[in-house]
């Protein structure tokens, strides 16, 4: 209670402070409305805005898996030999610096609208943390156990599921928690460009003036990435209780 | 007679002129000539950076020397265990799965792994502590778990570099003493490195003192004491006997070499 019991009242002086202070300076609706507005408009359009955060949140869901998946198979493909993480790091890198704005439209071309352009864009802006931090995670193994796998002969396939893989399970989780805000923020991308989801909430709202609407969308899309965010996080203290200090 | 016969468990290791020097220049070993018999408890004693872990290394074939040989006899890399400074667990699994680690990587079949990592852990006594994890363990705990991953393979030779070290001395101690009851048991070759004298001595039947940079052996004395020891011997007028004797010797050779080195 006393944690959770200081960031609630921030909220609500926060909100309150908002609310008197739009309505004493009477702002416009379409330009600041009120907190009370946006919170009506979230229960009184629940049939439009609900079913947009669940497409939202499926297609994140979705391009996240793919990147974990994908990006720990890269890592272990990047750590398997110096040269091969030479030759490759440098392209996962500029991948990363590609802006998934300019590079949306083309995804429509190529995937068409609709779910599978907005689970791309979510993916691709959600690959590198996970590559970069599983990496990380790999190289870094305890020399003094890595030796201990050499005594006893161990593979290069029995010590990487058996010691490195496993000993990353801190680093992969890193990279799960930094893309999980960002899988959001990529599947809504995707949907101004493909359509559906609250990406395309807001992009409508927009073109009729209805911020209060956009604000809607908005408040639900962070709910989103902290949902998002809560899993992992409870994933990483199922996975890591009995090791790691941080859990 | 079953002395002689838990002898022949141990491996014999012969050192022949072996020489080390890191790709930084530093000259880890030089001319390390050395003869173990089998079944031996041998202590390396010396200060830091005299190269006692790169030997070991080396005997474990973890690194290759640039000169000389090292061969075991019989010749079997598989009967041959190391117990590290760390106690080096893997903190995903429990106590049981972490001393099956050895058996797993040789591919032992789980039933029997599994059966004889609980003898190892009874051995070391952490029974009772066999299904929690290394976070849930002291620091001794965590080191006789190490030692009995180490015993689980039934080595023939046993390496063992400063293990003890990072303990508090009583538990330290009772480590040594569990030790010896393996050694005795198993008739097992071990190699044990450490910064102690007084551990040197209470645990060996051998004493090798090393130099520093480059490593070399500047002594070599067997310990006058019974094989079987318990732990009154350490108050005894003999261990202090032993024990000064060793410090002595060391002092004239490290004055020696002060000496030399300043001519």
């Amino acid at each position: 209670m006393k944690r959770i019991l200081p960031p609630v009242l921030v909220l609500i002086i926060a909100v309150a402070s908002l609310e008197v202070t739009v309505r004493w300076l009477g702002v416009s609706t379409y330009l600041v409305p009120p907190p009370s507005r946006v919170l009506e408009d979230i229960f009184r359009n629940a049939q439009g805005l609900w079913p947009s955060m669940w497409d939202t949140g499926f297609a994140a869901m979705i391009g996240l898996a793919l990147s974990a998946v994908l990006g720990i198979c890269m890592a272990i493909l990047l750590s398997s030999a110096q040269w091969i993480q030479r030759a490759l790091y440098p392209y996962a890198v500029f991948f990363q610096t590609v802006p998934i704005i300019a590079i949306a439209p083309l995804l429509v071309i190529w995937l068409g609208y609709g779910q599978r352009t907005v689970i791309a864009s979510a993916f691709i802006v959600s690959i590198f943390p996970m590559i970069a931090n599983t990496l990380a995670g790999l190289v870094a193994t305890d020399p003094g156990l890595r030796d201990m796998f050499r005594l006893y002969d161990a593979g290069p396939i029995a010590t990487m599921l058996k010691l490195r893989l496993p000993a990353a399970l801190p680093q992969i989780m890193t990279g799960l928690r930094i893309s999980s805000g960002l899988a959001v923020i990529g599947a809504i991308v995707g949907e101004f460009i493909g359509g559906g989801g609250l990406g395309s909430v807001v992009d409508v709202a927009r073109r009729q003036q209805r911020t209060d609407v956009v604000f809607a969308a908005v408040v639900l899309a962070s709910l989103l990435g902290l949902a998002m965010f809560g899993m992992v996080n409870l994933l990483s203290t199922l996975l890591l209780r009995h090791w790691h200090p941080s859990e | 007679m079953s002395e002689i016969c838990k002898r022949m468990n141990g491996v014999a290791v012969k050192i022949d002129g072996v020489g080390r020097t890191f790709p930084n220049g530093v000259r880890a070993l030089q001319e390390i000539t050395l003869n173990v018999a089998p079944g031996e408890f041998l202590a390396i004693v010396g200060p830091s950076g005299c190269g006692k872990s790169t030997m070991l290394r080396l005997i474990a074939k973890l690194d290759q020397p640039q000169a000389g040989s090292i061969a075991l006899a019989p010749d079997d890399a598989h009967k041959l265990a190391f117990v590290f400074q760390d106690a080096q667990l893997l903190p995903w699994r429990n106590v049981l799965q972490n001393v099956a680690v050895p058996l797993e990587l040789m591919h032992v079949p789980k039933p029997q792994r599994l059966e004889a990592a609980r003898e190892a852990i009874a051995q070391v006594g952490l029974a009772e502590a066999m299904l929690r994890y290394p976070n849930q363990l002291s620091g001794g705990m965590r080191m006789r778990v190490s030692l009995a991953r180490a015993m689980v393979t039934r080595p023939r030779l046993l390496l063992m570099d400063e293990p003890f070290a990072a303990l508090d001395e009583i538990t330290r101690q009772r480590l040594d003493e569990q030790l010896l009851g393996l050694w005795s048991s198993r008739g097992t070759t071990v190699i044990f490195v450490t910064h102690s004298i007084a551990e040197a001595v209470f645990l060996s039947q051998r004493v090798l003192v090393m130099s520093p940079r480059p490593g070399r052996i500047i002594f070599d004395r067997k310990i006058d004491l019974p094989p079987r020891r318990a732990a009154q011997l350490r108050g005894s007028p003999e261990f202090a006997a032993q024990t000064k004797d060793l410090f002595e010797a060391l002092r004239i050779e490290s004055d020696a070499t002060a000496a030399g080195s300043a001519a």
